[in-house]
C-alpha cells in the first residue's frame, strides 16, 4: 500500500499533455470496442477459436505499450493485450484478418488470434504456452545490445502464467545480463478458474523482483496514467542499462477465461466492486472533469470506434479461408544465408 | 589437416565466428572454463565475453534467448553441456523454434549443439541419444555427424542455415576419431547421405556412432566374403531418402542401425521408407539394430549389454544375408 500511495502522489505532480491523454483514452476505447465487436461475432456463432476478452485490462495494455518507442523498442504482447497492438500502430484490417485466420493473414491460416508477428511494426505475438516468449523477448533485446543498439523489450504474463518455470529462468537471466526487459505481470485475480491464492503464496508478485536483483513494483492496473508513468520509469531504467523491471498491475478479469466460460466461480460482489474501478469509464470521467473532452465526444468516439471494429470484422469474415495448400508450406525457411 | 572430431567442430565454429559477426555462443561454462569438454577452449580470448556468453544453468533461458536473438538478426549457437539437458529447454525448441517459420514465415537461424551418446560410463543423464524426439517435433533440422570432416562441414552448414538446427555430437567420438579435415571454409550441405563404404551384398543404413560399428562389422564380414555397403545418412532432417533407396535397390538387403533406443527411433522411419518405396527390391526383411528400450545404465557391464556394438550389428548383418 505504501508503494501504491507513493505512485499516486507521483502522478499528481506529473502532467501529460491533453492530446496524449485523449490518445490514451482513444486507444482504451479501441481495446474496449474490439472486445465488444468480437463478442458480437461470438454470439453470432461466427467467431473461430477462443475469444479472450481484455475487459478490465485496457489501461494495462495501453498504458504499458504507450511508454515504449515504437521505432526502437519491441512488444511481445499476450492474448489479452490487443490495446497494445493498437498503440503500436497495427491497423484494424490486418489485425482482424490475422485474428480470424482468413486469406491474406500474415500467418497464412497456420494460426490465429493475436499470435501473429509483424516485424515492421515491432510486434511479436505469443504462443499458447504462457511464459515461453519471455526468454525470447530477453534474447531479442540482448541481440540489439550486442550491435550497440538499445531496444527495450516489453512483455506480459498473468498471475497464473507467472508460475511457469521459464518465467523464472528468463527473469534471472535478464537480471544477470542486465537486459533491457520490462515484464508486466497482469494480476487479474484468476488463472482460468483458479484464484490467485492457489497460484502463489507471496503477498505481491513484484516481491519476487528483489530475489532476482531487479526493480519491482505493484500498482493499480485500472489507472492508465499511473500505468504509463510506472512503465516509463521502468523503460528509462532499462535504457540506462540498469536492468529489467517487474510491474505487477492489479486488475480484474471481468469476463471468463474465454467467452465459452461463464465464470460462475467468480463471486458477484467481486465483479461489482471492480466494476466501480472500470478503467475506461473512470478515465473518460477524469478527462471530462479536467475539461479535456466532453461526455458527448466520448460517446461519439465509442460509437464510431465500435462501428469501425464491426466493419473491419465483417470485411475479414467475408474473406475466404486460406488455400489448403498453405498447410504444406513453410515448415522450414528454404533459403540459406550467403 | 589432421583433426579430432572435437577439433573439427570447434574449427567450424571459430571460422564462422570470424567470418560473420552475427554468430555468437551462449552456454554453461563455455567461457573461462572452455566448456565441459574443452571444445570452446580459447574462444573467450579470441571473441570476448560479448560473443562467448556464459549463462546460468537455465536451458530454457539459453535456448529461448537464442531464439529471440535469431529473430533479431543474430545467428546464435547454444551449447547444451550434455545434450541430455536439452529436456529442460524442450518447450522452447518444440513450441517456439520449430513452429516459427510455419506460423510467422520468419527465419530462426540458430544451432543448439552438445555432446550426446553413451559408451563412456555417463549414467542415465549424460548418455542419451534423443535425436528422434526432435525429428517428430516438426520444424527442426537434426544433424548427427560421424566423422571429423563431416562434423566441420555440417556445423558450417548448420550455422548458415536459416532454420533451427539441433546438432548432436557423439561424445565418444570427440577424441577417438581423427582424420584429415579440409582447412578454411568447408560446407557439407544438410540432407545429403554419404556412402562411406560401397558394397554389393547388404546395405547398413546408419548415423553417428553406429557408422563406426558398421565399418568395423563390415571389415570383419569381408573376411567371410560378405561385401557390406555402409550408408551414413548424416542428417535425419532433412533425410536423404534417395541415397538410401538407391543403395537398397542395389544390394536388396538392409540393416538399419543407431545407438538410440529401438522403439520410436529413427530406424523405424527408415525401414518404413524402404518398405514403402523399395519393397520389390528386397530379398530379406529389413532388420533394426539399436539400444534396448531403457535409460542408459551406469555400470560398464550393463551399459555394454544394452547398447549396440559392432558384434551385435555384425550378427544382424549375417542373419539378413543368410535369409
Amino acid at each position: 500500500m505504501t508503494k501504491q500511495r507513493r505512485n499516486d502522489k507521483a502522478t499528481q505532480t506529473w502532467s501529460l499533455p491533453a492530446a496524449e491523454r485523449l490518445e490514451l483514452l482513444r486507444m482504451m476505447i479501441m481495446a474496449r470496442e474490439f472486445d465488444a465487436a468480437m463478442l458480437r461475432l461470438y454470439r453470432q456463432g461466427k467467431a473461430f477459436g477462443g475469444v479472450y476478452s481484455q475487459l478490465g485490462n485496457e489501461a494495462v495494455s495501453v498504458g504499458t505499450a504507450y511508454a515504449l518507442d515504437r521505432t526502437a523498442d519491441v512488444l511481445f504482447p499476450m492474448h489479452r493485450n490487443i490495446g497494445a497492438h493498437f498503440v503500436f500502430g497495427q491497423d484494424l484490417d490486418t489485425l482482424m484478418v490475422n485474428h480470424l485466420a482468413r486469406a491474406g493473414s500474415q500467418m497464412r491460416g497456420t494460426d490465429g488470434t493475436g499470435h501473429y508477428a509483424d516485424p515492421a511494426k515491432r510486434i511479436y505475438g505469443n504462443v499458447s504456452h504462457l511464459g515461453a516468449m519471455i526468454p525470447v523477448a530477453a534474447g531479442f533485446a540482448l541481440a540489439s545490445r550486442m550491435r550497440g543498439e538499445t531496444c527495450v523489450a516489453l512483455t506480459y504474463i498473468g498471475d497464473g502464467g507467472a508460475q511457469v518455470g521459464e518465467v523464472h529462468e528468463a527473469l534471472n537471466f535478464a537480471a544477470v545480463q542486465r537486459i533491457p526487459l520490462v515484464l508486466v505481470i497482469e494480476n487479474n485475480q484468476y488463472a482460468y478458474s483458479t484464484p490467485s491464492h492457489l497460484e502463489f503464496a507471496c503477498e505481491k508478485l513484484s516481491d519476487r523482483a528483489i530475489g532476482y536483483g531487479m526493480a519491482g513494483v505493484t500498482i493499480d492496473g485500472t489507472d492508465v496514467e499511473l500505468v504509463l508513468k510506472t512503465t516509463q520509469d521502468a523503460v528509462a531504467r532499462a535504457r540506462r542499462g540498469d536492468g529489467p523491471t517487474i510491474i505487477e498491475t492489479l486488475t480484474m478479469r471481468m469476463r471468463g477465461h474465454a467467452e465459452h466460460d461463464d465464470f460462475s466461480y467468480v463471486p458477484k460482489e467481486q465483479l461489482e466492486e471492480w466494476a466501480k474501478k472500470d478503467p475506461v469509464e473512470r478515465y473518460a470521467e477524469r478527462l471530462i472533469t479536467d475539461g479535456v473532452t466532453t461526455a458527448e465526444s466520448v460517446a461519439a468516439l465509442r460509437a464510431t470506434t465500435l462501428a469501425d471494429m464491426i466493419a473491419a470484422i465483417d470485411r475479414a469474415v467475408e474473406l475466404p479461408w486460406p488455400d489448403a495448400s498453405e498447410g504444406f508450406r513453410n515448415v522450414f525457411i528454404d533459403e540459406v544465408s550467403a | 589437416m589432421i583433426m579430432t572430431y572435437l577439433e573439427a567442430i570447434a574449427d567450424a565454429m571459430r571460422q564462422e565466428m570470424r567470418r560473420d559477426p552475427s554468430v555468437f555462443m551462449i552456454g554453461e561454462d563455455i567461457g573461462t572454463y572452455g566448456g565441459a569438454f574443452k571444445l570452446t577452449k580459447g574462444f573467450l580470448d579470441e571473441f570476448g565475453p560479448g560473443r562467448i556468453m556464459d549463462a546460468p544453468i537455465s536451458e530454457a533461458a539459453i535456448i529461448g534467448a537464442a531464439i529471440g536473438a535469431s529473430l533479431n538478426g543474430m545467428r546464435p549457437i547454444a551449447e547444451m553441456q550434455f545434450i541430455d539437458f536439452i529436456t529442460n529447454g524442450f518447450n522452447q525448441l518444440v513450441t517456439v523454434a520449430g513452429t516459427t517459420a510455419y506460423r510467422w514465415g520468419l527465419p530462426v537461424p540458430m544451432v543448439v549443439r552438445g555432446p550426446s551418446g553413451g559408451g563412456v560410463g555417463g549414467n542415465p543423464f549424460h548418455s542419451r541419444d534423443p535425436e528422434n524426439w526432435f525429428v517428430h517435433a516438426t520444424g527442426l533440422k537434426v544433424v548427427c555427424p560421424a566423422f571429423p570432416a563431416d562434423a566441420k562441414g555440417l556445423m558450417t552448414a548448420s550455422i548458415r542455415d536459416n532454420n533451427p538446427v539441433i546438432f548432436f555430437e557423439h561424445k565418444g567420438l570427440y577424441r577417438k576419431i581423427k582424420e584429415d579435415v579440409p582447412e578454411g571454409e568447408y560446407v557439407v550441405p544438410l540432407g545429403q547421405a554419404n556412402v562411406v563404404r560401397p558394397g554389393k551384398h547388404v546395405s547398413v543404413i546408419c548415423y553417428g556412432s553406429a557408422v563406426h560399428m558398421a565399418l568395423a562389422a563390415a571389415d570383419t564380414l569381408s573376411a567371410d566374403g560378405v561385401d557390406v555397403e555402409v550408408v551414413d545418412i548424416r542428417t535425419l532432417v532433412p533425410f536423404d531418402e534417395e541415397t538410401v533407396l538407391a543403395s537398397v535397390r542395389k544390394t536388396g538387403r538392409a540393416v538399419v542401425a543407431h545407438e538410440a533406443v529401438l522403439t520410436g527411433g529413427f530406424g523405424g522411419e527408415i525401414v518404413a521408407r524402404i518398405t514403402e518405396k523399395a519393397f520389390r527390391y528386397l530379398d530379406a526383411p529389413v532388420v533394426r539394430v539399436a539400444a534396448f528400450d531403457s535409460p542408459t545404465p551406469f555400470a560398464p557391464t550393463l551399459e555394454a549389454a544394452v547398447l549396440p556394438n559392432a558384434e551385435k550389428l555384425g550378427q544382424a548383418i549375417r542373419n539378413v544375408v543368410a535369409f
